[in-house]
């Protein structure tokens, strides 16, 4: 499998390692979300047929954290971003 | 009496390691100190600006850049490894820090690295047929310049390209050993 890396451009899949659900980065505010919504943040997963958003790790790259979107049935992969630039543009790590 | 204290080389001898296998020539470097450099969120322009003055060159991604005295590539977004002469830069952190000030932080390398430049001689011999052996960087159609971390033999390493034939890794130092065994035998394999 390729990832297309935005900065670096097409690198194997072995360079990468795997987190999951890009979800992960939207994480809420412990003091004043309520203990649901961090379980709910820290247990509670989709597990779509089909696009699937998550983070994967260039360990053996440039060390960035990819927001990589891919279909789990095909293992096609539409879209690759910078997770850095995801956060900023939901308006965290400003 | 006292005798003078006398640092051992990442292969624990006394000087650089040197070993040919047919065209091919590994030869340890001990005469580079290292630092990484990393931009300081929202300094990147203050970087840029005492950079140049400092002899420090910034290079784009997967890139290498020589300069004066400081010898830079690229290894992540903001952040460089800067490699100069160890006679004249041994504490390369500290004569980086005052130069750069506050816009980057500044992390010794020096020791933390081994070094190997590969170099094979001859007309039309190059270094793709061991170097496709070892990792999967397709050093053929990557330009001189051109710098990227990538895997060898399980170690996490830092590839240069300074020409066909010419290249150099960093490794890391604590699998010196490991990694020039590593070189030696895809080496013996090719030639």
């Amino acid at each position: 499998m390729i990832i297309n890396h935005p900065i670096l451009g097409p690198r194997d899949a072995q360079e990468f390692v795997y987190l999951g659900d890009a979800a992960l980065i939207d994480r809420p505010d412990g003091m004043t979300d309520g203990i649901e919504a961090f379980h709910t943040y820290a247990y509670l997963r989709d597990n779509p047929a089909g696009d699937h958003r998550e983070l994967w790790y260039h360990e053996q790259g440039d060390r960035s954290w990819l927001v990589v979107t891919r279909n789990t049935v095909t293992h096609e992969i539409t879209k690759v971003e910078l997770a850095r630039d995801v956060a900023r543009a939901m308006g965290r790590s400003t | 009496m006292a005798e003078i204290l006398q640092a051992m080389t990442a292969l624990g001898a006394h000087g650089p390691a040197r070993v040919a296998v047919g065209p091919l020539s590994i030869t340890e470097r001990v005469d580079l100190a290292l630092a990484s450099v990393a931009e300081r969120r929202g300094r990147g322009a203050d970087l840029v600006g005492a950079a140049s003055p400092a002899g420090l060159p910034l290079p784009g991604p997967a890139r290498y850049q020589a300069g004066t005295p400081f010898g830079t590539f690229w290894v992540a977004p903001g952040m460089w490894f800067a490699e100069a002469p160890f006679a004249s830069h041994e504490w390369i952190a500290d004569q980086l820090r005052a130069a750069l000030g506050d816009a980057a932080s500044i992390t010794e390398q020096t020791d933390a690295w081994v070094i190997f430049d590969l170099v094979v001689v001859g007309e039309g011999v190059g270094l793709a047929s061991l170097l496709e052996r070892l990792c999967n960087v397709d050093f053929p159609a990557a330009p001189d310049g051109f710098a990227t971390r990538t895997v060898m033999d399980h170690l996490g390493i830092y590839l240069i390209r300074q020409g066909a034939g010419a290249a150099r890794i960093y490794g890391p130092r604590s699998s010196a050993q490991s990694l020039l065994h590593a070189l030696e035998a895809a080496a013996r394999a090719v030639w």
